[in-house]
């Protein structure tokens, strides 16, 4: 491991920044595709060290974002069944879903618990051996390992009270359906997380399409000198996958969390808000687990669902528009009350773009 | 079940409550409230400060304090945020039944030696029971009465183009132990909660410079909410430096692996203070000299822009708006 006070040497990050500000560049239109890159880009400012003519937009990076509206009201309306409790990660609470958010849903009655594991959850269906708990697997190849780890667990523990609503989605697959929409991306920031998991090979598909690619940490620096690293495939015509995220990623991944992930999850065509359904995008459950799938253990009829009016989230996750594109931005939709997904969540984009918004000051 | 847990009987006004308020109360606050008085007589003159505040946080015990210290800090702090010296405390509590009295016992000490460090009593107080299940243990409220020494003006209204913006120390510390400690996260180092009663250190601070500005102590919401509410009500920018914000490794490191971030962290005993650029090295010092302010540093200024803005000068160079908190991200911080 790099000692992280280096990466974090703000001499270090001034002469990072001023080289990349000061590379003579072809105009260049990069994509991350990763939450917790959006929040560092915005967080830092990184946008106002790129050099003239290179653009960063976000793609479908947000976990919480991707979710589909017909699965946050199936979620939803499986907590409206009589001795359901729902468990999911925090940010999926505010969501807005056709008719009603998780939030609103538990102010009414429903048993919402919010949990940072999906290990929490199986503890949860350990104490309240009456109660059915349903967690919403959400995620890309980063959280997956951990629920099929809490699925194992539940199924070594014999619980029939835990099931999983399965909305797993992977990466690669997306890349390769952005390169058929309208975007015109030059480059991608490969994410960092995702990436441990599933290694940098897999991002080779995407570079042989004509896209640089190079997997970043998390840190300022890292995203500096990915995005330099970028700049250079472009100006040299080269598209390449090339690893910045040395300290913690290998190319061929990790190979035990893969193994854990074939033998819970099969792979199977997934439907993302805005990109629709792209085949062999997500996970369902393997056949040893479909006794933990959700929708097998419960009846709940699908409710209908429909986009909120207006809301362009589905533009931004693509990157055909930017957040202040969207007419909503910062008048209707604001954290305080999203409309969209994007504002919701704190990776989602719309959200790092209006809370950590840039500001001409003097100096 | 016997007596060593609350009963709904202790607040039932007889003599079961008489006993709890003697052997737990009275023993350890002492008494301002004169044997059958309902309220407790205050001599004091001048400009006097009033505040209250509820104090709901979970777990009740944390590393570094409970909701008994916090209770005390948290009201012997805002009257210190006013420039004012403690005068006298009340102290309200809803028991859940079923509470062990050894609990109540632990937490009634832990007021009284945050009050002997604030200098100040619990002079009155109620004791209320509820049924199981209808509260979570015990609540806490607080009221306080301070005085504000002549010449001293301390308003979040106060901070004017120029000032030099400082902290008593590194933040976040509060919401990320009372978060830990909930969530069953352990660190390598133990995050312990900087609850604390600022009294004393604000009080030395306006020895040496009386012309001090504004004072708040960044509770909820953190470093970033509170400098945004001074920036509004001065009708005024603000702008803070990263990399000037001091953090504890665990603390960010912590932050780092939920998700947050540590200037919207709650702490209970740091103090934002603001004054005039001439005073800044005097303030400096002044907070250094005393235990609660030895950590204290310049983190920004303030900007001449009536607009109410804060923007951070990020670790990049870049300046970015600070915003206000959105949403409940952390309930039962304090």
């Amino acid at each position: 491991m790099t000692n992280l006070d280096e990466l974090r040497d703000p001499a270090l990050l001034s002469r990072l920044s001023q080289q990349l500000r000061s590379m003579a560049a072809p105009p260049a239109t990069l994509m991350e595709v990763c939450g917790t890159h959006t929040v560092a880009i915005a967080r830092h400012g990184l946008r106002e060290c790129l050099p003239d003519g290179v653009r960063l937009i976000s793609g479908p990076g947000c976990p919480v974002c991707v979710t589909p509206q017909d699965q946050i009201d199936l979620f939803i309306a499986l907590g409206g069944l009589e001795g359901v409790t729902l468990a999911t990660f925090g940010d999926m609470v505010r969501v807005p879903g056709t008719e009603t958010s998780l939030e609103q849903a538990r102010a009414e009655g429903a048993d919402v618990l919010v949990v940072y594991s999906p290990m929490d959850a199986v503890e949860a269906a350990s104490r309240r051996p009456e109660e059915q708990v349903v967690f919403f697997g959400i995620g890309f190849e980063t959280t997956a390992p951990a629920v099929a780890l809490a699925i194992l667990e539940a199924q070594r523990r014999g619980l029939e009270n835990f099931s999983v609503l399965c909305a797993h989605k992977l990466i690669p697959p997306a890349m390769m359906a952005l390169l058929q929409s309208e975007v015109p991306v030059d480059g991608f920031i490969c994410p960092g997380h995702v990436s441990v998991i599933i290694g940098s090979e897999v991002y080779e598909p995407v570079a042989e399409r004509g896209k640089a690619c190079v997997v970043a940490g998390f840190e300022p620096a890292d995203v500096l000198a990915a995005v330099r690293m970028l700049v250079l495939q472009v100006k040299d015509g080269r598209s390449e996958v090339e690893l910045e995220y040395t300290r913690a990623v290998r190319p061929e991944g990790n190979r035990k969390a893969q193994g854990l992930l074939r033998q819970v999850f099969r792979v199977s065509d997934a439907s993302w808000r805005g990109l629709g359904t792209i085949p062999a995008s997500g996970y369902e459950l393997g056949e040893e687990f479909e006794e933990f799938d959700a929708t097998r253990r419960l009846d709940v009829e699908p409710p209908e669902s429909r986009e909120p009016e207006g809301c362009r989230c589905g533009d931004v996750l693509r990157g055909a528009i930017e957040p202040p594109e969207c007419p909503l931005f910062g008048k209707s939709c604001t954290p305080r009350k999203p409309v969209g997904s994007c504002m919701v969540s704190s990776e989602g984009t719309c959200q790092a773009h209006y809370r950590y918004r840039s500001q001409e000051v003097e100096r | 079940m016997s007596e060593d847990r609350v009963l709904l009987a202790h607040g039932d006004g007889g003599q079961l409550m008489a006993e709890l308020i003697e052997s737990v109360f009275v023993s350890r606050l002492g008494t301002g409230v004169p044997p059958g008085d309902d309220a407790a007589l205050l001599e004091a003159s001048g400009r006097l400060v009033f505040t209250t505040d509820a104090f709901v946080v979970d777990p009740i015990f944390f590393p570094g304090g409970d909701i008994g210290k916090l209770a005390v800090c948290g009201t012997v702090n805002d009257l210190a945020a006013a420039g004012a010296r403690p005068v006298a405390l009340s102290a309200s509590f809803i028991l859940e039944e079923g509470l062990p009295i050894s609990d109540l016992e632990r937490i009634v000490a832990s007021m009284a030696e945050a009050g002997r460090e604030a200098e100040v009593q619990v002079i009155c107080g109620d004791t209320k029971v509820v049924p199981r299940g209808s509260a979570d243990r015990v609540y806490i409220s607080t009221s306080g009465v301070g005085s504000v020494p002549d010449g001293v003006m301390v308003s979040g209204a106060g901070a004017r183009p120029g000032d030099v913006v400082l902290i008593s120390g590194p933040v976040g510390d509060h919401g990320l132990a009372v978060l830990s400690r909930r969530e069953g996260l352990e660190f390598d180092s133990e995050i312990v909660s900087d609850c604390a009663p600022l009294g004393g250190v604000v009080q030395a601070l306006l020895g040496a410079v009386p012309e001090v500005h504004v004072l708040r102590d960044p509770t909820r919401g953190g470093l970033a909410t509170a400098l945004n509410e001074i920036a509004r009500q001065s009708q005024v920018g603000i702008e803070v430096v990263e990399t000037a914000v001091p953090v504890r490794k665990a603390t960010a490191a912590a932050c780092e692996l939920l998700g947050l971030d540590q200037l919207y962290a709650a702490n209970e005993g740091k103090m934002i203070v603001i004054v005039p650029d001439s005073a800044a090295e005097t303030a400096l010092s002044a907070l250094r000299s005393h235990p609660r302010g030895t950590e204290a540093v310049v983190i920004g200024r303030v900007l001449d822009a009536s607009d109410g803005r804060v923007v951070l000068k990020t670790v990049l160079g870049a300046h970015r708006i600070l915003d206000r908190h959105v949403g409940e991200q952390l309930p039962r911080i304090c």
